[in-house]
């Protein structure tokens, strides 16, 4: 088991203001280093046995439903079309043609330059689109670059925008400029949601991941997600459960809700059952829906298809009865 | 001289190259033709069977793709390394359908002699079931023959190996990939070929063997989507089961080799049919230039 990681006293005292953490440099990384650390081998040991549930029938119904709902369908290729990102945004709103009762999925997630099909494609569908901006994959630009890059994916419609943090100055040490660059590229989002990716590959630590997501938290990201898709390993679930954890934490803390989103690398029903175990056992009920926790993926929909397909034929199905994307 | 403690086996299952466990953890034993206590063999469950499916599909665009002159030389190497380890066939075909060991010897002679004479058809079978027809145009028209894809197949249940052997090695031959279901009371035999397949250059997924009851995984191989056809041998005399496979294959219209009243007797001459029951016939116009 792993211990409540209650923010230190500073923070829980301020209750939702962190004015005084996030003031100078050595404030934020005095924070940042007294968040208690994570235990590894404990963390993948719970994680691990979290994944053990078995989760069935109506259940397994219920949970693969949900998932259908939390998937951000991606599209993140240099290959992309306008006619791919169509054939995409069609596939949100319909995920199994066959189907009616098949919910449609929480958002599609493409480049800022596929915004605006994607947004005439979907309309007043319900389907948000996700666009990835401040030179996602990598973030290495200037910062008005990726401003500019945010308010244009904005201006074409944009409900959510997925921003990469800049991990060289995170590994670095230098917290208070990806804190700022945070603060910077949601203040360009406007009205549009915005979701900060860490890239937890690349963290190196566990402990990095707790303290990436209390600094996203901080700068007032509403979602924290893993991973871009373009780094090994993406999400995992030990990765999520310590992120489930900081986000559980943070309410405590301000009553604020933060959602959660791993993204890469969740390719089975199974993994997905999997994730949303750790979800209600680890942040609670509460985060059980779209608005709180998303599935990053483009292959997952299908399997999830296959497996919905399945419970209601009784036949297994094959990936011949669903769209290549 | 200490005495050595017996080494009781339990034989896995061969799914995509790889000897799992069942997915059930279940096992049964297996006798041998006289009653006596042979091994334990895994119970093949119906998630068994999905896993099996989905590692053929896996392996079949590589090993339809391959040249039918490289499929004859894999095929013919599973010769080979029968024939290496001919006394161990020999043994599991005596114990398991209770014969005398120059009857043995002679079904296993005769299983690798099969094989032998399928590998030869690979690279022959699309000059006799295809061709050049005449069309009344200025065309050439081809037909040529291609693998259905997965075949699921139900393996007889008398005879364990020289039937196994011809059952699937016709599938394969021609660039299909299989999961086979072997005989339930006489596993062994095909439970060798397992470990024959697994070193002889079959890649892993073309060939898969479940040892259990093809009233477990049969219907779930008949009723899946991702089956293209289904090969009943194996349910001979039990007209039930073959009835109820066939309705559930007719979902996604398989192909079905429908179950025979009794056994065939398999040291006969198996003719083309085995093969040209799994294959598809593509034909091409091609216009020809003046």
């Amino acid at each position: 088991m792993t211990t409540n990681t209650t923010a230190p006293a500073s923070a829980s005292s301020a209750a939702g203001n962190f004015s005084d953490v996030t003031a100078s440099e050595s404030s934020l990384r005095r924070f940042l280093h007294g968040l208690p650390g994570v235990d590894q081998v404990g963390a993948d040991a719970r994680a691990a046995s979290l994944g053990t549930r078995s989760i069935k029938t109506t259940a397994k119904e219920f949970a693969i439903d949900l998932a259908i709902r939390m998937v951000d369908l991606t599209t993140l290729e240099g290959q992309d079309t306008p006619g791919k990102v169509r054939a995409l945004a069609n596939k949100a709103m319909r995920p199994d043609p066959a189907d009616p009762t098949c919910p449609q999925t929480a958002a599609v997630c493409v480049y800022p330059d596929m915004v605006g099909i994607a947004k005439e494609t979907l309309g007043a569908s319900g389907v948000n689109v996700a666009a990835v901006a401040t030179a996602f994959p990598s973030g290495r630009a200037a910062l008005d670059i990726k401003l500019a890059d945010t308010r244009d994916a904005v201006e074409a419609g944009a409900d959510e925008i997925d921003m990469v943090i800049d991990r060289g100055a995170f590994l670095s040490g230098r917290y208070l400029d990806v804190y700022e660059e945070i603060v910077a590229v949601k203040e360009a989002c406007g009205p549009a949601h915005l979701k900060v990716i860490f890239e937890t590959g690349e963290l190196q630590t566990y402990d990095n991941v707790r303290r990436a997501s209390w600094l996203a938290m901080m700068a007032g990201g509403h979602f924290i997600k893993t991973s871009t898709g373009k780094v090994q390993p993406a999400a995992t679930l030990p990765v999520t459960m310590i992120m489930l954890e900081a986000v559980r934490d943070f309410r405590d803390a301000t009553g604020q809700m933060v959602g959660v989103k791993p993204a890469g690398g969740i390719r089975t029903s199974k993994d997905a059952i999997k994730y949303l175990v750790t979800v209600n056992e680890v942040a609670g009920p509460d985060w059980l829906d779209p608005d709180w926790f998303r599935f990053g993926a483009s292959s997952l929909l299908n399997e999830l298809l296959m497996q919905r397909t399945k419970m209601q034929t009784g036949r297994y199905s094959g990936p011949d009865y669903f769209t290549l994307d | 001289m200490a005495t050595r403690a017996t080494v009781r086996k339990t034989y896995k299952l061969y799914i995509g190259g790889a000897f799992p466990r069942s997915e059930s953890g279940y096992s049964y034993v297996v006798n041998d033709a006289k009653g006596k206590f042979m091994a334990n063999a895994s119970l093949a469950s119906r998630k068994d069977a999905r896993d099996a499916v989905v590692a053929a599909r896996k392996a079949f665009p590589g090993w339809a793709a391959r040249t039918a002159y490289n499929r004859a030389q894999i095929v013919y190497r599973i010769a080979e390394v029968m024939e290496d380890r001919r006394p161990q066939f020999v043994d599991a075909v005596q114990q398991s359908e209770g014969r005398t060991a120059a009857q043995a010897n002679k079904v296993v002679d005769d299983a690798i002699d099969r094989l032998v004479w399928y590998a030869g058809w690979a690279d022959k079978i699309t000059q006799v079931v295809g061709g050049a027809n005449p069309v009344a145009g200025p065309f050439f028209n081809l037909s040529s023959p291609e693998p259905t894809g997965v075949v699921a197949v139900m393996a007889p249940q008398e005879s364990s190996l020289l039937g196994l052997i011809s059952v699937v090695a016709p599938a394969i031959v021609v660039g299909n990939t299989v999961v086979v279901t072997s005989s339930y009371e006489r596993p062994l035999p095909a439970v060798t070929f397992a470990e024959v397949l697994a070193t002889s250059d079959v890649p892993g997924g073309v060939v898969n063997i479940l040892t259990g009851t093809a009233a477990t995984t049969g219907p779930w191989l008949a009723g899946h989507m991702d089956v293209n056809a289904i090969d009943l041998t194996g349910v001979a005399g039990d007209a039930e089961l073959a009835t109820s496979l066939e309705q559930a294959a007719a979902e996604n219209l398989k192909r079905v080799r429908r179950a025979p009243a009794t056994e065939p007797d398999w040291s006969q001459d198996p003719g083309i049919d085995r093969m040209t029951g799994v294959l598809e016939t593509k034909t091409v116009w091609h216009p020809i230039g003046s």
